[in-house]
């Protein structure tokens, strides 16, 4: 039976409550209990910062060169706060509401609320270690707006928000290694928990440089290694983002929570070949002040310039007039792909709609010529204006679009279209972030916990520094209070023995397959199957046929992938078949969860399941539930179902008309 | 945008690892399209490698968006390629043309080791910032985030050198191979904060003591480092730097 561990008592008591009563751990002891942290991003490196701070003993992992380097680096628009510094009626509330609606009534309330809490401080931890957002000429942080709020709570730096939040983790994750607190294992990937008496004690790593296999014990292990976008090849993860930790931890007992809930992103450059090797993400930024439009005619060809005002749909706008182009991903997404699918869309591909600042250049010119003074302004003297203040707000985006198009964004309409993004599903955690195995937490991204079916922009930054600087301090305390007579248990151990021997097994194994077929194929011709039929839109038979489809991949991959190179030394080919061999696994799981839910909700969206107009249509009756999927054997899980109760955000349906 | 395809020659720098000596080995790709990345025309090229049983080409990359720092490539004599303000993996290939020959190297500098081809040890780079790259705050000892007003000028200008990618091109162009660009960028994100004041004599001159002690060179004052930087780091930095050094070394109450 699932345990989720919710706090007693009112929504907004619960984590006060929670904190005022949590078992604590004395400095002394402290010292002598070790945390495994895997993953550097900001939920790894703000809870190895956090607890290294508090004097426990940490050791954190990455494989990449520097912990500076993980993925979170590449978020662009902003983080959420419910600071109201705009006064424009932002709350605790607010921001609890609108992520659970936000995401389709999929998530649980108790810990929404908690991160809508602490968001305020994250904010003020930020600042203090010199986060430099964007400030007013007052001297004070300014904010925008982003999707599906009507609030501005984005507190941001330029188009490099998650880069600055993720460098003022890094640094203070840097002064707990100068101080002896944490060490530091960057080019090292985990490649298995070690499980002993049912607790997670430790893992088994593998260094990227030298190919050989480590032991390494902790009281506790902490999992804060990210999303599995890559299932699908082509996203806007980074090439090296994998779910290989998650997946083994999975394999040790860890239930999966929600897999097929997947953020298609609605902004992202377009695909032009097969050789391209991953998806470039354009901030949801810039829908604040970008319009969006396809041609009223299909198959329009002229050049976008030349297609009048009233020949343009903007059909955002049209179809959600509260919220016109700030309606959230799931929402913008999948009426992109209805325009596109319809045969409205633009660019050589067709499957591409435009995102237009010409509109914004002339209101932020008309604004800026006001303030300077200057009287008739010609239409030159507005746009010159304008341009800056768009270059001010945006121009690192505008200046990637340009870079990878060779279009010039300031003058003509940019291409978008959406793209895999995020990944809600996650390891199943209960309130205090542990995981269905002992002693091992998951945070961040690598956790299902707090977006339900459908993140809200500028939500992730948000829940990967609430959980390493704001939830994990204090959760892991009440576990490791009762650890304190555990001793360093030694790495002789036959669990760790054996863990080893199973991960050697596994590498050689890989190897000596000998094969004809690359790695790399493989991954593509996965990613192709996932897009087609477990992408933005899902059908039971598509999903009965990708299932088949990726057994026959998997056992393909098992009898004809060539790895060169060998296994004792730096081979990046190695590294990616363990992490391609991982997905081909998560994919399946991932359509057996989307085929169980015979629901639309958030980014899953069931052909079967939709209202007359085209919008998600809940089930509540049936799918009210969070579905934990426990690993039983090759290709066979159980599905557990935790219940998902609403004492204060009545489940309705979720509207921006 | 007209789109073409090319031929080309690659020179590309093999080397086993940190004790081998290295050598060029040349390629031919052929039908490469102008719209790929410089990487997307790699992976063309190691495809191709593990198909006809060879070792692909290491090297780094991770996000291609030009954030991470993580890619390297020495190309054509130039850190990151030809493009200005541009990272290796936001090159794009109708930066060339059919029938080039393009020289591709790892950074070079005694203080990055080459691991293997074209991937090098920058770890350098985060001890430096272990030296006294940050702020001491605990997380919980935080004030209200506007409680401390920062005249935007100085917010904008500590954020331009914050956006540094810790890639070590400026190390790479460097005839000294000097890191003061990159040490320079740390020291002016947290010097021009008043949150970063309490610490501001220690942090400059332990963070360039440390940058001593890891090898890397003296500034030449040539610019070449500002040249290549992907992410156009002002070398005013490096004078921000100079000033902030010379002024904690002479005060007693430190």
């Amino acid at each position: 039976m699932l345990n989720s561990k919710i706090p007693e008592g009112l929504l907004d008591q619960k984590w006060n409550d929670y904190k005022g009563h949590v078992k604590l751990v004395n400095p002394a002891n402290k010292r002598n209990l070790e945390v495994i942290i895997v993953g550097t991003g900001l939920a790894g490196a703000s809870a190895a910062a956090s607890l290294g701070e508090l004097g426990y003993k940490v050791k954190a992992f990455c494989f990449q060169d520097s912990p500076r380097r993980a993925h979170s680096i590449a978020a662009q628009g902003g983080i959420n706060a419910a600071k109201n510094y705009q006064n424009d009626g932002d709350s605790v509330f607010r921001l609890f509401y609108d992520t659970i609606k936000g995401g389709d009534y999929r998530a649980r309330e108790g810990n929404v609320h908690r991160l809508a809490e602490v968001s305020a401080s994250i904010i003020d931890q930020c600042v203090a270690q010199g986060v430099p957002f964007a400030r007013e000429y007052g001297g004070l942080l300014s904010n925008r707006s982003f999707g599906g709020t009507q609030v501005q709570r984005t507190f941001y730096a330029a188009g490099q928000t998650g880069q600055q939040l993720l460098i003022g983790a890094y640094q203070a994750l840097e002064r707990q290694v100068a101080l002896g607190n944490v060490e530091l294992y960057a080019r090292h990937e985990m490649l298995d928990v070690v499980v002993i008496d049912g607790k997670a004690r430790g893992i088994i790593a593998r260094n990227l440089v030298t190919g050989e296999l480590e032991r390494h014990f902790g009281h506790a292990v902490l999992l804060c290694s990210g999303g599995y976008g890559n299932v699908f090849y082509l996203s806007t993860n980074a090439m090296g983002s994998n779910v290989t930790a998650a997946w083994k931890a999975h394999k040790k007992g860890a239930f999966f929570g929600n897999p097929c809930f997947t953020q298609i992103h609605p902004t992202c450059i377009p695909v032009t070949g097969d050789h391209q090797s991953k998806l470039t993400l354009m901030s949801e930024s810039l829908r604040n002040d970008g319009r969006i439009w396809v041609p009223k005619k299909q198959n329009d060809t002229r050049k976008p310039a030349d297609i009048p005002e009233e020949e343009r749909d903007y059909y955002l706008e049209r179809r959600y007039p509260a919220f016109g182009n700030l309606v959230p991903r799931d929402v913008a997404s999948r009426a992109a792909k209805e325009r596109c699918d319809a045969g409205y869309g633009v660019g050589s591909s067709k499957q591409a709609v435009f995102l237009d600042y010409a509109a914004a250049i002339e209101r932020y010119g008309k604004i800026e010529c006001r303030k300077h003074g200057i009287e008739n302004p010609s239409a030159e003297e507005i746009r010159h204006h304008g341009v800056e203040v768009v270059k001010e707000k945006y121009g690192n985006l505008f200046d990637m679009y340009n870079k990878i198009t060779g279009e010039d964004p300031y003058t003509t309409p940019m291409r978008i279209y959406p793209a895999v993004h995020y990944t809600m599903g996650g390891l199943w955690v209960d309130y205090e972030l542990m995981t269905t195995v002992p002693g091992l937490y998951a945070l961040g991204e690598a956790n299902f916990s707090d977006h339900g079916a459908n993140r809200l922009g500028a939500s992730a930054l948000m829940q990967g520094l609430a959980d390493g600087y704001f939830v994990i301090p204090y959760t892991i305390g009440n576990y490791l209070a009762d650890e304190i007579r555990t001793g360093q248990i030694p790495l002789s151990h036959p669990a760790f023995e054996e863990a080893e021997k199973a991960v050697a097994g596994r590498i050689d194994t890989l190897k000596n397959i000998n094969g004809s077929q690359s790695v790399e194929s493989f991954h593509k011709r996965l990613g192709k199957i996932m897009w087609e039929k477990c992408g933005m839109a899902r059908n039971e038979a598509g999903l009965k046929a990708a299932i088949e489809e990726i057994r026959a991949l998997r056992k393909e991959f098992w009898s004809d992938v060539r790895i060169p190179g060998g296994i004792r030394e730096m081979n990046p080919e190695l590294d990616k078949a363990g992490r391609v061999a991982d997905f081909i696994e998560l994919g399946e799981l991932m359509c057996i969860d989307a085929l169980n839910r015979r629901e639309s909700c958030g980014g899953h969206f069931r052909e079967e399941m939709q209202t007359e107009e085209g919008e998600a249509k809940r089930d509540d009756d049936h799918f009210c539930f969070v579905s934990a999927w426990e690993l039983k054997g090759e290709g066979n899980w159980e599905l557990h179902k935790e219940p998902l109760v609403f004492d204060v955000a009545h489940p309705s349906q979720r509207s921006y008309k | 945008m007209e789109h073409y395809t090319m031929n080309l020659t690659l020179k590309v720098w093999r080397q086993k690892s940190k004790q081998d000596k290295g050598h060029f080995d040349t390629y031919t790709v052929n039908d490469i399209s102008s719209e790929m990345s410089f990487l997307e025309m790699f992976d063309v090229l190691n495809e191709r490698l593990v198909h006809e049983g060879n070792e692909p080409i290491a090297f780094d990359h991770d996000c291609r968006e030009g954030i991470c720092g993580m890619c390297s490539m020495y190309i054509n004599g130039r850190p990151h390629g030809p493009w200005e303000g541009t990272t290796t993996c936001q090159l794009h290939m109708r930066a060339f043309k059919n029938g080039d020959t393009i020289v591709v190297e790892p950074w070079r500098a005694n203080a990055f080791p080459v691991i293997k081809d074209l991937m090098v040890d920058r770890s350098a780079f985060d001890r430096i910032i272990q030296a006294g790259g940050y702020i001491s705050v605990n997380t919980g000892n935080a004030v209200d985030a506007n409680s401390l007003p920062i005249e935007k000028e100085k917010a904008d200008a500590s954020f331009a050198a914050a956006t540094c990618i810790g890639c070590g091109a400026c190390v790479a162009a460097c005839k000294n191979s000097s890191a003061l660009l990159f040490v320079s960028a740390k020291v002016s994100h947290l010097a021009l904060l008043p949150q970063g004041g309490p610490e501001r004599k220690t942090r400059v001159l332990d963070m360039v003591a440390q940058m001593d002690k890891e090898g890397f060179g003296s500034c030449t004052s040539t610019g070449a480092c500002e040249a290549v930087c992907p992410k156009e780091i002002s070398i005013t930095n490096i004078a921000r730097l100079n000033k902030e050094y010379l002024i904690s070394g002479i005060v007693s109450d430190k």
